[in-house]
């Protein structure tokens, strides 16, 4: 499978990720690159090998379901690049 | 001074105990010898002043009597561990000014047990990189240079900043994070002790995200007794990682004892590799001799699939990264670029200003291989890889009770050499990103030198959550090696 000028722009816009127009060639060329060299997981068979979910042989711990942290909305606002009161700011959504 | 920096995690605490020198003494020390590394570029942030004042509120703490395990002993902090009021950048433009409303529970364990904090050291940007060289704040020097050179070399990657104030003696320890290798390859390439626990063993809370299901925190120390204390104060079952386990953290230090007569060490035969260099194949042989003498039992195994490891962690690892990833987006937090019309156009621009091109290259990867009509191709089948890679070492571990092999493919190399080829550069985790996608314990031991004067490094893996057998194993290679080197202290004028 090779990876093209178009593929990276469209994987770019999934990303949300700005991706120069005079990037875009030598990004295919990059991707394609690590492409060929994954292409070697082809060779294994995996028929019926499950797919690995964790690594750990480990149960999720259950808890109580309830509050425990809160109240936090000023130390949310910090690192806001732009916020008014405990709003974060953004261009126009909705017109 | 001098030999105030240059004393070991152990003898420190033992000194600060017996009240020899004070916290205060020590951390002076360490913060005049960090204002005199500044050409190793080894700290995105220093944090004199914090330490000083953390020092005597330790040395206050030892007045009444109260006396944590690592009481008064300065450390350095990878910066990807958020530290409440001190900046955290991951070594990304896009957390350029971020100062963490919270503290990650590695590095809160490391300060209640009366630990200080020197500041915060570099890293490849989100911790994607084996040479430290994708930082937004620029590369990291390698304490170490080539005998008859004055080359810059890279301290290993993505925990450079780490491997580089350990070697250097600017820390008396220090705390990497480990996703492929990020831990024991830097450790190698400077001619120290690294680890990567046992995925699970300490909590991924306030690390930055780069692979969940691969990161994990570990030390960077002058030795395995180091390691070995350091690992203790770290490992916790925390509730805010649902992932970290419910077990005790045993006395690892106290575990140390006892030798390792009878232990079998296995020797994976796929680990030869063709083109390394003889100095790796010598050293390797002469590291499974060292436990020999010692009363191992050697014995030879097989990985069949660690061929397949590289390329299976370079989808599971850029697939979870994209993922994690999306948060940032100019909007809750981070860099936001200026200019933006719409929302989307935020994000965009903010996002592609932001990352630099190694974490775009793998946003990219990972967004592909997770796309409709890929998914099943690529990522469905690197986690079947998964679960082969990990049999293998279950059918091993039958066998043996810890696997020896080398670190790195080679020693560190020159600033530059290797940043053209991404794959070239991916390589560096041959020996190490297995351990990873099987979620086992493994730890870098310097060993030896090559030649013109490298340092090169041995691994060990254990079984899950065997790290006690590990560092008894390593401990082994360490006194069989006897590595006394260190880098002459060019970057100290």
């Amino acid at each position: 499978m090779s990876v093209d000028k178009d593929t990276v722009r469209r994987i770019a816009k999934l990303a949300r990720l700005a991706v120069p127009e005079t990037r875009l060639e030598p990004m295919a060329a990059e991707l394609n690159g690590i492409f060929q060299w994954v292409e070697m997981l082809g060779e294994v068979n995996v028929e019926g090998v499950p797919a690995m979910t964790s690594v750990v042989a480990q149960k999720l711990k259950w808890r109580k379901d309830e509050v425990t942290d809160g109240a936090q909305a000023d130390a949310l606002m910090i690192n806001a690049p732009e916020g008014e009161d405990h709003f974060f700011v953004v261009p126009k959504v909705v017109e | 001074m001098s030999d105030l920096i240059s004393m070991t995690l152990a003898e420190a605490r033992d000194a600060i105990r017996a009240k020899t020198i004070s916290s205060r003494e020590l951390t002076a020390a360490f913060v005049g010898a960090i204002e005199k590394a500044r050409p190793l570029n080894a700290f995105i942030t220093e944090a004199g002043e914090k330490a000083l004042a953390m020092a005597e509120a330790s040395d206050k703490r030892i007045a009444e009597g109260k006396i944590g395990a690592l009481e008064g002993l300065p450390l350095a902090i990878k910066d990807l561990f958020c530290t409440k009021g001190t900046r955290t950048t991951a070594a990304s433009k896009i957390l350029g000014n971020f100062v963490p409303p919270y503290e990650s529970t590695v590095t809160q364990n490391l300060w209640d047990a009366g630990a200080v904090m020197l500041g915060k050291t570099n890293l490849d940007e989100f911790a994607m990189g084996s040479s430290n060289e994708t930082s937004a704040f620029g590369p990291v020097f390698n304490p170490w240079r080539a005998s008859n050179s004055n080359a810059n070399l890279v301290p290993g990657g993505s925990s450079g900043g780490s491997s580089a104030a350990v070697a250097a003696d600017l820390c008396l320890a220090a705390t990497g994070t480990d996703t492929g290798g990020s831990i024991r390859q830097p450790a190698a390439v400077t001619g120290r002790v690294g680890l990567k626990p046992t995925y699970g063993r300490c909590s991924r809370f306030g690390i930055v995200a780069f692979a969940s299901s691969l990161d994990q925190a570990g030390p960077m120390t002058k030795t395995v007794k180091d390691a070995a204390i350091m690992l203790r104060t770290m490992a916790s079952m925390d509730p805010k990682d649902s992932t970290s386990v419910d077990l005790p953290v045993p006395d690892y230090e106290k575990l140390l004892e006892g030798g390792i007569k009878g232990l079998r060490v296995g020797i994976p035969k796929e680990y030869r590799i063709d083109g390394a260099p003889a100095e790796i194949d010598a050293l390797w042989s002469k590291g499974a001799e060292w436990l020999k003498a010692q009363g191992a039992e050697i014995v030879e195994v097989s990985l069949p699939h660690t061929k397949y490891a590289l390329p299976t962690y370079y989808i599971v690892a850029p697939a979870e990264a994209s993922s994690n990833l999306a948060r940032y987006d100019g909007v809750k937090f981070g860099y936001r670029a200026p200019g933006a019309h719409d929302i989307t156009e935020l994000y965009e621009k903010s996002r592609g200003e932001g990352f630099g091109a190694e974490v775009q290259r793998r946003i990219l990867i990972g967004t592909y291989v997770l796309s409709a009509g890929y998914y099943d191709a690529y990522y469905s089948r690197a986690q079947k890889l998964r679960s082969l890679i990990k049999r293998d070492f279950e059918r091993a571990f039958e066998l043996c009770d810890v696997l020896l092999t080398p670190a790195t493919p080679g020693p560190a190399f020159g600033v530059g050499a290797k940043t053209a080829d991404p794959v070239e550069m991916y390589l560096q985790d041959v020996f190490t990103v297995t351990v990873n996608l099987a979620g086992l314990p493994g730890i870098s031991v310097p060993a030896g030198l090559t030649a013109n004067g490298l340092p090169l490094g041995l691994q060990l893996i254990g079984k899950a959550f065997d790290e006690a057998t590990l560092l008894r194993a390593a401990q082994a290679v360490e006194t069989a090696a006897d590595f006394k080197h260190s880098p002459a202290k060019w970057w100290s004028v």
